[in-house]
């Protein structure tokens, strides 16, 4: 049960090369906190550099109320689980788990009820004197948090531990993560680059972009109310729908498009409206016509992709935009439909600065 | 290097020290005494000895007998290097092919790796023995006048025999090795684009073995430079005539028989300077195959 | 009926005249040494197995002035399997501290080092023969095992064989050890150690066989025949037989160079895959 607090942490590598800009963030205890972005955006980084294995270029890293900026990996009481796992191919499951308790001198009776137990936890107590190249590769990531758990550490440390793994298992061992975490409670730092894992996973949401945070805060309300056009795109899948456009007082305009329900924004600037594909429905009244292209159907929902006619993209093609609709709706190829949106739900952005107008 | 490392101030150091002295004692402090000496004319007592530039590097450089033993070596290694290399392919390629007794043939051509060159010298010497070798009999009975102890030629060939024997193995091996990390999927596409079998090794098996022909080519040359000292030594010792001394083997000759530091000094560092050439050429190599 | 496949019978034809070439004179030597003196003086080199091989080994092995003038048989196998162990065993553990520290510590003089370690690749013994005679010498390691083994053991091939090993360990590795507690000494033997495992029976293989078959080093470093090994005794034998006398011990001179061949023979072809994977490995 351990706040972990970083104040204006800034990475810079001896080539020049700026991987954190300077970020400030609260965890408090408990809390099941996800960095999520693109790769190469820093989040790796300043996951290694709470764990120690960065040094700091700048700013200050406190685990409750000490500084562990000096302090080595090994004392500042945080584990990890790696990518790859990082198991010792030579060691047991027992010898893997049991490896960072001998170093820190407890007595063996102990070491065999921890390892015990957290094998329990995970299921993989028929495994303890396996070998890890004798395990799946699930097996293998219950054997790395095992690792971690045993330690009882201050803070768990995740670095996209699940994308190893294939599809069905990775949704079935974030459930379990997620239940884990509950269960023991402790501060958590999970970094993907899978915004379903962000989104399932996290108490809070770190968007983080070229080694700055975009946004931070519940899943939910980044998916609702994202700040910014990098954070709209970046969560929610399928990706929001963005259009380029003009305001000339009463409308957006693109091409022969004129939306209308937008008021006070900016004449001069250019403009990205943002919708996301969920809140699109066939309506006759609508704005858009659709020339359906491709229909995906998921099961319970199709996406529909097509051109929406009559906008240009830099005057070369038409946009693609997506539509979620139920199963039931299956227009024919190359037909157009006609689409609305609810401009009160539509978000508007600058599309020099990214920012949210409204 | 790791991302991450320990960071220690006398920790690596104790590590490196084992190996950093015997370095310094056995291999530079040694070669620095060569250069050096290589300057040197001692007088015929060794009590005394006095700086003469560059006199050591002229006398012997140029003497007929270097310039014997140099061509000798080039020639030599040479066709040490293309036989033994041509023959290893043909093995290693046919021995990919098979799959009935692959695993027996891949060992009986590989083990004469562990014979020592001298003692491979030694049974080749014997093999070629007047009294008793088949060899000696059998060339003389097919018409060659061979006599190794009187001819050069014959000589050089009998030194080439037991270097090529010698080598083989260890071609083979990388040889072998080389054409089973050409992936699976590889020969399937050139077995459907191409028919002919020794067409598709040209063109196909050929060039992809090439960094592994390349690699063992500068491993042969310098074992036809160094490593058949030990063959040389037992089979004509440079006879007749000083023809099949090699550039090693006369070093050795000068300096511990002849007692003639300074040219066997001088001798050597025209030795280092060609390893050196050697590795330059095996580096650039390297660095290229990191690219690719 | 079954049609000739030509392609396969002449693949196999080409593969038995190798195999031929590689063994046959190892055969012919042991079938030689299997005779008598004056039978092989009378008949040439032997194809087949004869009577004297108990008298021969017997002879070359055990008897005093069996074969050299003084030293047995078993006490040049004795030095031979000493300058082959010991070069091994040195030589593994020399690289795999050098190694070690080069490739997982930061520290100033890493890079100077490393060219250091890499000098010796242009310095073959043969180019520093004499000078380095007289440093051991200067140093009374004539006629020792330390004089003999360690000059030997420092090269940089076993350092650049396990550097290339150690850079392909996963770099997690070592951070997961950090974060368990691990000492830089405790990472190498709780986990680097036991993960060379294979490595390091591979470089012991081949590195026997090198040490086994030293010729030059030992030839200049030992002046008593107690200190032989089988691969000098071979160049004592051929001195005698040269040397001519009354008559020539060729089932001996055989002998010697079968028993000068077996042991390194045997390890390879036991610890085959080992030593394929070492060898192929050790050259990138």
């Amino acid at each position: 049960m351990s706040k972990v607090q970083l104040s204006n942490v800034i990475k810079t590598y001896p080539n020049g090369a700026e991987a954190v800009r300077g970020v400030d963030m609260e965890i408090q205890s408990g809390e099941f906190i996800v960095f999520v972005g693109p790769s190469g955006c820093g989040k790796s980084t300043l996951l290694r550099m709470i764990a120690g294995l960065e040094k700091i270029t700048d700013g200050q890293i406190h685990i409750d109320d000490g500084l562990i900026n000096d302090v080595s990996p090994a004392d500042r009481d945080v584990a990890m689980v790696f990518q790859n796992y990082a198991l010792y191919p030579h060691m047991t499951v027992r010898g893997n788990m049991s490896y960072g308790l001998k170093n820190r001198g407890m007595p063996k009776s102990e070491i065999d009820k921890k390892v015990t137990d957290a094998a329990e936890m995970l299921r993989i107590g028929d495994f303890l004197d396996r070998q890890p190249n004798q395990l799946s590769g699930g097996q293998r990531q219950r054997v790395a948090m095992g690792r971690a758990i045993v330690r009882e550490p201050k803070v768990f440390l995740f670095d996209e531990p699940l994308s190893n793994l294939d599809a069905k298992l990775r949704v079935q061992m974030r459930i379990e993560i997620k239940r884990l975490q509950r269960r023991m409670n402790v501060t958590s730092i999970y970094v993907t680059h899978d915004q379903t894992e962000a989104m399932t996973l996290a108490d809070r949401l770190a968007v983080i972009n070229d080694g700055k945070i975009e946004q931070m805060g519940a899943p939910i309300d980044l998916y609702n109310n994202p700040e910014t056009l990098f954070v709209a795109s970046f969560i929610g899948s399928p990706q929001v729908n963005l259009l380029p456009v003009t305001f000339d007082g009463q409308h957006l305009v693109n091409g022969n498009l004129k939306l209308a329900g937008f008021s006070d924004l900016p004449n001069s600037k250019e403009l990205v409206l943002g919708i996301r594909p969920d809140e699109l429905s066939l309506d006759d009244n609508g704005q858009f016509p659709l020339r359906v292209d491709i229909v995906e159907q998921h099961g319970s929902d199709n996406l529909i992709y097509g051109g929406i006619l009559g906008a240009t993209d830099d005057g070369v093609e038409e946009m693609e935009f997506c539509f979620k609709t139920s199963q039931d709706m299956l227009p024919d190829l190359d037909s157009t439909l006609t689409l609305g949106f609810n401009a009160e739900r539509a978000m508007v952005f600058d599309k020099t600065t990214g920012d949210r107008l409204r | 290097m790791k991302r991450v490392q320990f960071e220690h101030s006398a920790i690596p150091y104790l590590f490196v020290a084992p190996q950093i002295i015997i370095i310094l004692v056995f291999f530079l402090w040694p070669a620095a005494q060569a250069i050096y000496q290589s300057f040197l004319l001692e007088d015929a007592f060794g009590l005394s000895s006095q700086f003469v530039w560059f006199r050591n590097y002229e006398d012997t450089i140029f003497s007929d007998s270097w310039l014997q033993a140099a061509g000798f070596t080039i020639v030599f290694s040479a066709i040490v290097t293309f036989l033994s290399l041509a023959l290893a392919l043909l093995l290693a390629v046919k021995a990919n092919e098979v799959i009935r007794g692959a695993s027996t043939y891949k060992t009986t051509l590989m083990w004469a790796y562990a014979i020592a060159p001298p003692v491979a010298g030694l049974m080749g010497n014997l093999m070629f023995n007047p009294l008793i070798g088949d060899m000696y009999k059998f060339l003389n009975a097919i018409g060659w006048d061979f006599d190794h102890k009187l001819d050069s030629f014959d000589a050089g060939f009998v030194v080439v025999l037991i270097s090529v024997w010698k080598q083989v193995s260890v071609n083979f091996i990388f040889f072998l090795s080389g054409l089973q990390g050409i992936p699976k999927s590889v020969n399937e596409a050139s077995m459907m684009d191409c028919r002919s079998p020794t067409r598709r090794f040209w063109t196909i098996t050929f060039p992809l073995l090439a960094p592994t022909t390349f690699f063992l080519m500068v491993i042969n040359i310098t074992y036809a430079f160094f490593e058949t000292f030990g063959i040389i030594d037992t089979t004509t010792r440079g006879a007749p005539g000083g023809a099949t001394n090699t550039l090693v083997f006369k070093v050795f000759q000068d300096g511990f028989r002849g007692a003639d530091l300074g040219g066997s000094s001088a001798q050597s560092v025209v030795l280092m300077i060609m390893v050196l050439a050697l590795t330059v050429v095996q580096f650039r190599f390297i660095e290229r195959k990191v690219h690719y | 009926m079954k049609q000739w496949n030509w392609r396969l019978i002449s693949t196999h034809a080409i593969l038995i005249v190798g195999v031929c070439f590689m063994s046959l004179p190892v055969w012919v030597a042991f079938a030689t040494s299997t005779h008598s003196a004056e039978h092989i003086l009378r008949n040439g080199l032997q194809f087949w197995p004869g009577s004297d091989f108990v008298e021969t080994y017997r002879q070359v092995l055990f008897v005093d002035g069996g074969v050299m003038k003084s030293v047995l048989g078993t006490t040049m196998l004795k030095n031979s399997l000493i300058l082959g162990i010991g070069f091994a065993v040195g030589k593994v553990i020399i690289s795999m501290l050098a190694a070690y520290a080069i490739v997982y510590f930061r520290f100033k003089l890493a890079v100077p080092l490393f060219w250091v370690i890499f000098m010796t690749l242009l310095l073959p013994l043969e180019v520093r023969i004499i000078p380095s005679y007289e440093v051991v010498a200067g140093l009374g390691l004539l006629d020792t095992h330390v004089g003999l083994i360690v000059p030997l053991i420092a090269s940089a091939t076993g350092t650049f064989f396990f550097r290339q090993f150690f850079r392909s360990v996963p770099d997690e590795l070592l951070e997961a050890a950090r974060l368990d507690g691990a000492t830089a000494w405790g990472f190498f033997k709780d986990i680097l150690v036991p993960l060379s495992k294979t490595m390091i029976a591979a470089i012991l293989i081949i590195m026997f066989v090198v040490g086994w078959n030293q010729y030059l080093w030992p030839l200049i470093m030992t002046t008593k025949e107690e200190n032989y090994t089988l691969v000098i005794g071979i160049k004592q034998i051929y001195q005698i037989l040269a040397e001519g006398g009354e008559l020539p011990q060729y089932q001996k001179a055989f002998a010697l160079t079968i028993l000068a061949t077996l042991p390194p023979v045997l390890v390879v072809l036991v610890f085959q895959n080992w030593f394929v994977k070492g060898l192929v490995e050790s050259e990138k």
